[in-house]
């Protein structure tokens, strides 16, 4: 089963503390590596707390463990850092600025 | 034995809190007060022993290691100069001036952050005030796509939720504090209100506000999400407030519409100066980002995003912005200075800078420094460096080092490459 999903990426407390530990850092990897999702959602996915779920755009894929967070249903979001910046694509409109929020993602479970 | 130091700047974020207390033993800081995790973290964790440069990994001296780099950027066809938000304003000028001399490409961190901030803000102005004026002022306070609670963690109580001001003696009980974004943060706990947009729905409701307050009809239903009822009631609340101040965040510029989006903010807040008082301050992230922004503005005539590369300087969002040039591959040699583009672009743009000769300056390990070709590890402004940085506000405020300095600035280094490069 694949179910579209509206991703938004930024920084968590975590990840923040993680930073100052080195961005090389078991910490930063745990703290960047992972994706919140609505509990419902999750329920529908077959994915439980801590379970591997497949991320996919046209820029590229990850799989990333899953936790339940405070999200509207249909929402995904993932703190900011290289697991997230392999879905993230080049297109800048014009700006400069890539969609690190709102890129639509293609979502399975592992 | 140890010694308090008073009134220090912290560096990490746009905040730049400048009353912190510092114990410092030696050369190490063993306490802080006033201060945030991050604060902490990059107090505590910065290392000011002098570590040697070094190419490919393997240790130099710093004369080999200025000669590779002058090697590199004297070999390239098309440099491009990044980052600059974590370094310090006298730092900043002579790496624009290092651009001027190679007819390099030159962006920073803003690129990434508030760009599309400064796009919107050259098409129809910011109306705006210093963070002093929101604590001492402001009664309505809105954070509009931005989660302070998380990223600029003390914003809240030196400047705008429980901050005690001239016209504000009450703190919070003298402000109302709404949240508005596509998700329910941290921050929207703290709130009086929290309006959740619909993902990449902030110019309908932008606009529809706008209407409201001039009086115009709306037709009932929801915009963005938001009920109309609901928005009728926040543009009632911003004009009938004394002093309000829209706090914005990367939940506009870096979602669909970018620029645009804060554009209507901008014009938004330019409107309600009819009825009332009323600005807006972009929530910068890196400690110097705003500096960078505006050393950038007065050298070259533009903020970021400017190639030197026809002997004077043009501005190309979306042409000589990172992320675009590295994933075109026009890029053939990078110095990258106080930022970690590895860990901040995507990865189809960040993968182009294992393809060439990268040089970093910094003084933390970074990702981008495991496959550079020549790392030079770098003193830290405001811990072991004096300098100058830019509040999230543009008030600039002198950075006072805590430890003696036994590493070379951003700034000793580039006047060392600057002199011994070949101008284009």
């Amino acid at each position: 089963l694949s179910v579209e999903f509206t991703l938004i990426t930024g920084r968590t407390r975590a990840q923040g503390d993680a930073l100052h530990r080195g961005r090389t850092s078991e910490a930063y990897r745990r703290a960047t590596r992972l994706v919140e999702m609505n509990g419902e959602d999750m329920s529908d996915l077959g994915v439980e707390e801590g379970d591997l779920v497949s991320i996919s755009t046209l820029a590229g894929q990850v799989a990333v463990p899953a936790r339940k967070g405070d999200l509207p249903r249909g929402m995904l979001f993932m703190p900011m850092g290289p697991a997230a910046n392999l879905l993230v694509g080049d297109e800048t409109r014009g700006t400069g600025m890539p969609s690190y929020k709102g890129q639509t993602v293609k979502v399975e479970a592992v | 034995m140890s010694t308090v130091i008073e009134n220090v700047v912290c560096t990490f974020c746009g905040n730049l809190c400048d009353d912190l207390a510092v114990e410092v033993e030696g050369q190490q800081v063993v306490k802080l007060r006033k201060v945030c995790s991050n604060g902490v973290g990059l107090f505590k964790e910065y290392d000011p022993t002098p570590l040697p440069p070094a190419i490919d990994g393997e240790k130099v001296t710093w004369e080999e290691a200025i000669a590779e780099v002058v090697r590199i950027l004297d070999g390239s066809d098309s440099p491009l100069i990044y980052g600059l938000a974590s370094t310090a304003s006298e730092a900043q000028r002579k790496a624009v001036a290092l651009a001027d001399r190679l007819g390099a490409t030159i962006d920073t961190t803003s690129s990434l952050c508030h760009g599309p901030s400064g796009l919107a803000m050259q098409a129809v102005g910011e109306p705006t005030c210093t963070l002093g004026e929101v604590r001492n002022r402001a009664d309505l306070v809105i954070f509009w796509g931005c989660n302070p609670a998380e990223s600029h963690m003390r914003h809240f109580s030196r400047y705008s939720v429980t901050a005690k001001g001239t016209l504000t003696p009450a703190g919070k009980r003298d402000r109302t504090v709404i949240v508005v974004d596509v998700r329910p943060t941290a921050s929207a706990r703290v709130a009086d209100r929290f309006l959740q947009v619909a993902p990449g729905k902030d110019y309908e409701v932008l606009t529809a506000l706008r209407a409201l307050i001039r009086g115009k009809p709306v037709a009932p239903g929801s915009v963005g999400g938001l009920p109309v009822s609901q928005l009728q009631e926040l543009a009632g609340q911003m004009k009938a407030c004394r002093f309000g101040v829209i706090h914005i965040g990367m939940g506009l510029t870096q979602t669909g519409g970018r620029d645009v989006n804060v554009g209507e903010v901008f014009t938004l807040v330019a409107e309600l100066n009819q009825y009332t008082r009323f600005s807006v301050i972009p929530m910068r992230g890196h400690g110097n980002v705003t500096g960078a922004d505006q050393v950038m503005a007065w050298q070259t005539g533009y903020p970021f995003a400017v190639s030197f590369n026809r002997g004077y300087p043009r501005y190309g969002p979306g042409e000589f912005t990172t992320v675009d040039l590295l994933a075109r591959g026009e890029v053939d040699a990078a110095l990258i200075i106080a930022s970690d583009p590895a860990a901040h672009l995507p990865r189809v743009a960040a993968r182009r800078l294992e393809q060439i000769p990268v040089i970093v300056l910094d003084p933390f390990p970074t990702l981008t420094a495991e496959t550079a070709r020549v790392v030079l590890p770098t003193a830290c402004y405001g811990l072991d460096a004096a300098g100058t940085a830019y509040r999230m506000d543009s008030v600039p405020l002198r950075l006072r080092p805590v430890l003696s300095r036994q590493r070379p600035t951003d700034e000793e280094l580039l006047d060392r490459i600057i002199e011994a490069v070949q101008p284009c």
